[in-house]
């Protein structure tokens, strides 16, 4: 079996950026005509090594063999030439022009475009169309299509279905499935353990940049949780007790209801409520919608359908304006976005505070450093750099929009991800801080990219998967492992789906 | 696929769009010129050709800015590069022949693209955004248009000067309007009709996407500099043409004109969308309305806010067709 070299073989990839390491030791080894599954949770470096496969940007340090011979790309466009092709999540195809201009531009020949369309069932699209005009789903197919008929030795797709119809997703596994059996390879990511069960033979798992085992694919859904999860989960779940449940009054209106919310392809029907004094933890791997629920409802983003709901009385969300008048405030995974990076810390806590302050007139300089003072003393904002945010750390930034929000005052705050990239010191006092304003009878919708932290900052949970909810549960049954799942839709019917 | 009903209105709504795009700029012409003759009833045949004269270069610096633009760029040392080559060829033919002028415009227009070459290279090696990289290059070449001439004058054969003046072919149809059809599409045609076109078209229009097909963006920009570069040649030549002399000072005019004109004849500042017929109108409209304004008897100082005001509410109209097209 393993007399010939695997058609691509990678071994100890390392990528830093900045201060973080996205890959530290990574290897994957593919065999000529085999669906490799690439797996790992958020963070875990998947897209990072792909895309330093595709040759989007260098390995710092590490091997790449294809068929036994070393190389490395790059640009997109060699890894192209040597026959290793990409369908990314969101589609390379460009707007402006017609997807047959797409086809040119890659260079591949139209006769063999419009085959793999046909076997893809998509034959119908008119090949003189603007790509903008097309159907995100359809646009998808196009850029498969386009792959395929560049006759790529590894074809990669990045969570080719993340958008389809179940019917075309079909399609596109009958399609990926003949290609395979031409003798090429396909190395296939996707957090959907049902379709990964289907299609691959192996499933190499990524945990914190490395890889941590190869397993092959069928009936081991559990060998590949546990690989994600990691040793440690064991002790970590248990070590850390979680907070009673807090006791639930049936007739009591909710600080925050959201009913029915869609949005595009990214929502479908999503209904939850946020009683007062309650942290809502929020649980997805990326891309499950989760970005678009808190935008449409700060007002960032409207939602195609729904409504939101703040202490009983249903919102016009046309702006953000109208959530922050509404009691509901966004803290965005970016903080930057909503910082004046080169102001100091008085100013940027106090902008938010503003308009209550004196709408007309000149600022109540008084009232507004007393408020501020007490924002930052409360939330231990380090001031030595306080002339320019922009100097602070991330987790001091982070709490500077916080401390904004507690000094105009609000019902409900909307936390993504606030704990990012932050030391551990700081992230125990978000926790504490989160906890601090539940106690104050406010409510917080805390989305987080680390799962432990549910049990450490939330009441309850919910957990987002391709736009649904797909589980609920209190913090004391939130271990890591059932989140996780979760997360993967991995309902008991559907883990059976896969095992038959 | 699903929503056939919200689908047809939607794509009626696009029909509309799509039909005032390629039709808007050519009607607004003809309007505008229908208005020109109502006010002016002399406006004839002679008046038509000192238009197309007065627009010649007006219109190579909006060729050259829409292709910078097209292609996710935008150019703001147009000014400086046309004054340059106003200056080279003023200097270069003072005491030249005919024949030897022709020669020496290759000389301009290969100086020209050197200067677009420069431009797109510092573009795309120093990750400067294109804006503050084409402003400083933009003082480069505005002060070597000062060592080349340092006041007005120079000179070039009454030939060459004449070129662009009258209309040989039929009274109505002016040799400047013949020289800048053919000078626009000797510089777009091969762009448009080739993968260099594809290229830039790609790059200004979602640049990771062409990336990951394979496209080498900015080598696809530093290309649209260098046809930048080349039609500001044409256009400081042309320069050279209408006022006879070379000034080093005159190029001004046209940085903040053609990006105007780019704006107004609908090629979009986030690139990727737009054509080469609208700019060139455009730069036609621009300097027919400073006409217009003369033969009502207003004010000049007037007339700057009446063109002004004028701009702005082109491009309202234009943005509110673009507002329809994106409604699907």
């Amino acid at each position: 079996m393993n007399d010939a070299p695997p058609l691509l073989h990678i071994r100890g990839v390392a990528k830093t950026f900045g201060a973080v390491r996205a890959l530290r030791s990574a290897d994957l080894e593919v065999r000529a005509g085999e669906a490799h599954a690439l797996m790992g949770a958020n963070g875990a470096g998947k897209s990072t090594l792909v895309k330093i496969i595709t040759g989007v940007f260098p390995a710092d340090a590490g091997e790449m063999a294809l068929a036994g011979r070393t190389v490395a790309f790059r640009s997109p466009a060699e890894a192209r030439r040597a026959g290793i092709v990409s369908v990314y999540q969101d589609p390379a195809i460009v707007p402006d022009l017609t997807v047959a201009q797409n086809m040119r531009l890659a260079r591949v020949s139209t006769d063999k475009v419009k085959a793999a369309m046909r076997d893809l069932g998509v034959e119908r699209i008119d090949l003189r169309t603007v790509a903008r005009d097309v159907d995100f789903a359809l646009l998808r197919l196009i850029d498969l299509a386009r792959a395929l008929a560049s006759d790529p030795r590894i074809l990669m797709l990045d969570e080719i279905t993340a958008a389809l119809p179940a019917d075309l997703s079909e399609r596109v596994f009958k399609v990926v499935r003949d290609f395979r059996s031409r003798g090429a390879s396909v190395i296939f990511i996707s957090h959907r353990m049902a379709e990964i069960a289907m299609l691959c033979d192996r499933a190499t798992v990524l945990r914190d940049g490395i890889t941590v085992g190869v397993t092959p694919t069928r009936g081991a859904e559990e060998t590949i949780v546990n690989l994600m999860l990691g040793s440690d989960v064991a002790k970590a779940t248990t070590a850390q007790g979680a907070r009673p449940a807090r006791p639930e009054t049936a007739h009591e209106v909710p600080a925050l209801e959201v009913k029915d919310l869609s949005y595009g392809h990214a929502l479908h029907g999503v209904s939850f409520r946020v009683n007062r004094g309650e942290v809502l933890g929020v649980a997805a791997l990326e891309g499950q919608g989760q970005e678009e629920l808190f935008d449409c409802i700060a007002g960032v983003r409207r939602a195609d359908a729904g409504e939101v709901r703040a202490e009983g009385r249903v919102l016009k969300l046309r702006h953000p304006a109208d959530a922050i008048r509404a009691g509901l405030v966004l803290v965005p995974a970016n903080r930057l976005v909503s910082l004046l990076p080169q102001r100091s810390v008085q100013e940027n806590v106090a902008l938010a505070a503003f308009g209550r302050l004196r709408s007309w007139g000149p600022i109540a300089m008084g009232e507004e450093r007393r408020r501020v003072d007490m924002a930052v003393r409360k939330l231990q904002i380090d001031t030595r750099a306080a002339a320019e945010v922009r100097r602070l750390s991330g987790g001091n930034m982070q709490k500077v929009v916080i401390a904004r929000w507690i000094a105009a005052g609000f019902k409900t705050l909307l936390c993504f991800d606030p704990t990012r990239g932050i030391d551990i010191g700081t992230k125990q006092q978000i926790y504490a801080l989160m906890r601090e304003i539940a106690g104050q009878g406010l409510s917080v919708l805390l989305f987080t990219s680390e799962l432990p932290e549910i049990r450490l900052a939330c009441d309850r949970a919910i957990v987002l998967f391709g736009g649904r909810i797909s589980g609920e549960m209190p913090a004391a049954e939130a271990d890591e492992a059932r989140l996780l799942r979760a997360a993967h839709g991995l309902t008991r019917a559907e883990a059976a789906a896969a095992l038959a | 696929m699903t929503d056939a009903s919200a689908r047809n209105t939607g794509s009626s709504w696009r029909t509309l769009a799509r039909a005032g795009r390629f039709l808007g700029m050519p009607l607004l012409l003809a309007a505008s010129l229908a208005a020109t003759i109502a006010v002016h009833p002399d406006f004839g045949s002679f008046e038509i050709q000192s238009l197309a004269l007065g627009a010649l270069p007006l219109a190579l610096a909006a060729a050259a800015q829409a292709i910078v633009v097209i292609s996710g760029g935008i150019d703001l040392s147009i000014g400086s590069m046309i004054a340059v080559s106003n200056v080279l060829s003023a200097s270069l033919m003072q005491h030249a022949t005919f024949s030897q002028s022709l020669a020496l415009s290759i000389v301009v227009l290969i100086a020209g693209a050197g200067q677009g070459l420069l431009n797109g290279l510092v573009v795309a090696f120093s990750r400067i955004p294109d804006v503050v990289a084409t402003l400083t290059t933009g003082f480069i070449w505005g002060g070597v248009a000062l060592l080349i001439l340092e006041r007005p004058g120079g000179g070039a054969p009454a030939a060459y000067l004449n070129i662009g003046a009258g209309a040989d072919f039929w009274p109505w149809l002016p040799n400047a309007l013949v020289m800048m059809i053919v000078a626009i599409a000797a510089i777009w045609l091969p762009i448009r009709l080739s993968r260099i076109g594809l290229l830039i078209y790609a790059a200004g229009s979602d640049p990771v996407a062409a990336f990951r097909s394979g496209v080498d963006v900015m080598r696809a920009r530093t290309i649209a500099y260098v046809f930048s570069g080349i039609a500001c040649a044409v256009g400081g030549m042309a320069l050279t043409m209408t006022t006879g002399i070379g000034a080093p000072l005159a190029g001004a005019y046209y940085t903040l004109s053609s990006v105007a004109a780019v704006v107004i004849g609908g090629v979009s500042l986030a690139g990727g969308r737009g054509g080469m017929v609208g700019p060139v109108i455009a730069a036609l409209l621009l300097t027919l309305a400073p006409m217009v304004l003369v033969f009502l008897g207003i004010d000049p100082n007037y007339g700057q806010v009446i063109q002004g005001t004028l701009i702005v509410m082109v491009v309202m109209i234009a943005g509110f067709f673009a507002f329809l097209q994106e409604r699907k």
